[in-house]
């Protein structure tokens, strides 16, 4: 792994410990989060596929009635039929926090209270399967409408894994080594300089010695001559 | 107040305007993209496309993805499922997870 460019100084090796601390904190959070993310992911992620089946199984039952409404009635007139709705539909959207990502949540109000009264025309020119299919899909539209919530929610649920998923790794396998690694390169680089350092005084300190032993044996020896 | 819209071809999205839906019948892949990016400039909170229209309007899906709002949903149009929106899940689920968890090599 490589090391960081950095002079191995002790005010660096400082700083690098605590950037080391930091980015374990780190590293522990985003895991957590990661963890966290990916188990309300999956719950979602289930119900989802559940829901989306349960709609376009019953979408498909509502055009079967459609197509049969469609096929009794000239296009004209169920055009004409289906031109001015009668219901609307308006939705309020919300917000939920899941783990930090905003998530919208939906509210809808339909105009007509009952559901009875939806029909934006008359009976007398359209066919029964029609009110079935328009009823049915009155009926589904709640589903569908937690089914876009929901696969909004597993859509943005999925981005914010993958770039959690990302921090995690480059602290993992990047950040984490290469400070170790320079810290390690540090510490080894300050314990030589202090190696050498005490060899050198110790060399020092012997030649010291030396030489005073050297101009003490000199003395003795003049001073036995002087005794002569 | 948000609205929701639909796009698709006329046969499959009339039956939505009388339930309250704003509906946009198109008949081209230019067409439906232009009614997208309409929609999702104007207030609408989901929007459903079709899946045949879906199919053709995959990058300009994505232009959304990441955004709260709008959501926007593949159902299946008159001629039955065509497996977009459930694709759509597994590959979220494949995005997030690495693999894919649900659906077992379906």
């Amino acid at each position: 792994m490589a090391r960081l460019n950095v002079n191995p100084t002790r005010m660096v090796l400082s700083n690098l410990r605590k950037r080391l601390k930091t980015a374990t904190r780190g590293h522990k959070l985003m895991k957590d989060k990661r963890d966290e993310l990916m188990k309300r992911f999956l719950e979602l992620a289930r119900e989802t596929k559940e829901f989306r089946s349960q709609v376009e199984q019953q979408l498909s039952e509502i055009y079967g009635s459609f197509t049969i409404a469609s096929a009794v009635m000239s296009s004209q007139y169920m055009e004409e039929a289906l031109m001015f709705p009668k219901q609307g539909v308006a939705i309020e959207v919300g917000q939920k926090n899941v783990m930090s990502v905003n998530v919208p949540v939906f509210q809808f109000t339909t105009t007509t209270e009952d559901t009875a009264d939806i029909y934006p025309y008359g009976l007398a020119t359209t066919s029964g399967e029609l009110d079935s299919a328009i009823a049915g899909l009155a009926k589904v539209f709640p589903a569908m409408l937690s089914l876009a919530a929901s696969e909004k929610e597993l859509a943005l649920l999925a981005d914010e894994i993958e770039k959690t998923r990302r921090r995690v790794n480059a602290l993992e396998y990047v950040m984490i080594p290469q400070l170790e690694e320079t810290i390690r390169y540090i510490t080894m680089k300050l314990d030589e300089n202090e190696r050498g350092n005490q060899t050198r005084l110790m060399k020092v300190k012997d030649m010291m010695l030396q030489e005073s032993i050297e101009q003490k044996r000199m003395r003795d020896r003049e001073m036995e001559l002087q005794a002569q | 107040m948000y609205k929701i819209g639909v796009i698709g071809d006329k046969e499959s999205v009339w039956g939505f305007k009388a339930v309250g839906l704003h509906t946009q019948a198109c008949e081209s892949s230019e067409e439906a993209a232009n009614a997208l990016h309409r929609m999702a400039k104007e207030e609408y909170a989901i929007i459903y496309i079709t899946e045949s229209l879906c199919a053709e309007l995959t990058g300009d899906m994505d232009q959304y993805r990441s955004q709260p709002l709008p959501a926007i949903i593949p159902i299946p149009g008159r001629e039955g499922s065509l497996g977009i929106g459930m694709r759509n899940v597994k590959n979220a689920v494949e995005k997030a997870v690495g693999v894919d968890l649900l659906f077992g090599g379906e």
